[in-house]
């Protein structure tokens, strides 16, 4: 699988993305800056980390997504390509229209440093096909901005076409308002497009993909997008 | 010709700077003080003189940058 991450000015998790990607596929990753304008021939997979691309400046990645090379990624995007948004990445995939929905300040207004748990509400997609239907696992989670936002006829469509991927849940895989630390609608935490190639989540499951780091519980995520890959 | 961009949060859209303001008004003591909603202002300095191509130049830029028309509701004063 040939990775490309995306790098902005403010981007800070592009290397822990890296390590994740490596981990899983022993290939490295491209680093991509913003200002290129095509994306390595044979990209198989975009993705877009954490971080605070362009100071946050307006909103959450409302630069990013008018750079040369987000561009370069609605091409790729839209001619079938895989593309991965985490944290800022999904803000910048909602911001570029390429997924519905905006992500809004924390509804406690506090930014959140904490581990959470997410239950795989869609199995069997390019992302998440090594859970099963259900499964709850940990990740960790540093936003300000991570309130999942979209009017009710595009949350309707969202949940009634199985375009949610994972929902913010307890321990236990209850989807309660407890759970739902920034405040999400419907407690979404992640979400794909109809055609299951573009999926964006808050928390930052390749935070966890080692031992050392506590655990493995993201390690899946990575693991679904190689077998897609090696399989074609 | 300046023209000024006022972004707002979209009635339905949950603003909790605007709630933690409000909030933050009746604990220092102001009685009476309803709904808060906060936004911002972006103002521009414009090369065009027409009032209505400026204006149209303007509404452009905000559907396509200023605001996000998914959350934020925007409108368009000339000075």
């Amino acid at each position: 699988m040939k990775a490309a991450i995306v790098v902005f000015p403010g981007t800070n998790r592009e290397r822990d993305m890296a390590i994740a990607l490596e981990r899983a596929t022993g290939r490295k990753p491209a680093l991509l800056f913003h200002r290129e304008t095509e994306l390595p021939a044979g990209t198989d997979l975009v993705v877009l980390p954490g971080g605070f691309s362009y100071g946050d400046y307006l909103r959450c990645g409302a630069m990013a997504a008018q750079s040369p090379v987000m561009q370069a990624v609605k091409r790729f995007a839209a001619g079938g390509g895989h593309v991965l948004g985490v944290c800022n990445g999904f803000q910048i995939l909602c911001e570029a229209g390429l997924l519905p929905g905006a992500l809004l300040r924390n509804a406690a207004l506090r930014f959140l440093s904490m581990d959470c748990h997410m239950r795989v509400e869609r199995a069997g997609t390019p992302f998440t096909a090594h859970w099963q239907q259900g499964a709850v696992f940990r990740a960790p989670m540093a936003h300000g901005d991570g309130n999942f936002f979209a009017d009710d006829e595009t949350l309707a469509r969202l949940n009634g076409e199985g375009l949610v991927a994972f929902r913010y849940c307890t321990p236990a895989g209850e989807v309660t308002p407890a759970a739902n630390r920034n405040g999400a609608r419907d407690n979404i935490a992640g979400i794909l497009s109809p055609n299951l190639r573009l999926c964006g989540l808050m928390p930052h499951p390749e935070d966890l993909v080692d031992p050392l780091m506590g655990g493995e519980d993201g390690l899946p995520l990575f693991t679904s997008l190689l077998d897609q890959f090696a399989s074609a | 010709m300046k023209a000024r961009v006022t972004i707002m949060p979209k009635a339905g859209v949950l603003d909790p700077q605007g709630k933690a303001i409000g909030h933050a008004l009746g604990s220092l003591g102001f009685d009476g003080v309803g709904e808060v909603r906060a936004g911002k202002v972006i103002e521009l300095e414009l090369a065009e003189t027409d009032p209505a191509k400026a204006q149209a130049a303007a509404e452009a830029m905000a559907r396509r940058l200023l605001a996000n028309t998914v959350i934020e509701s925007f409108r368009v004063e000339l000075a």
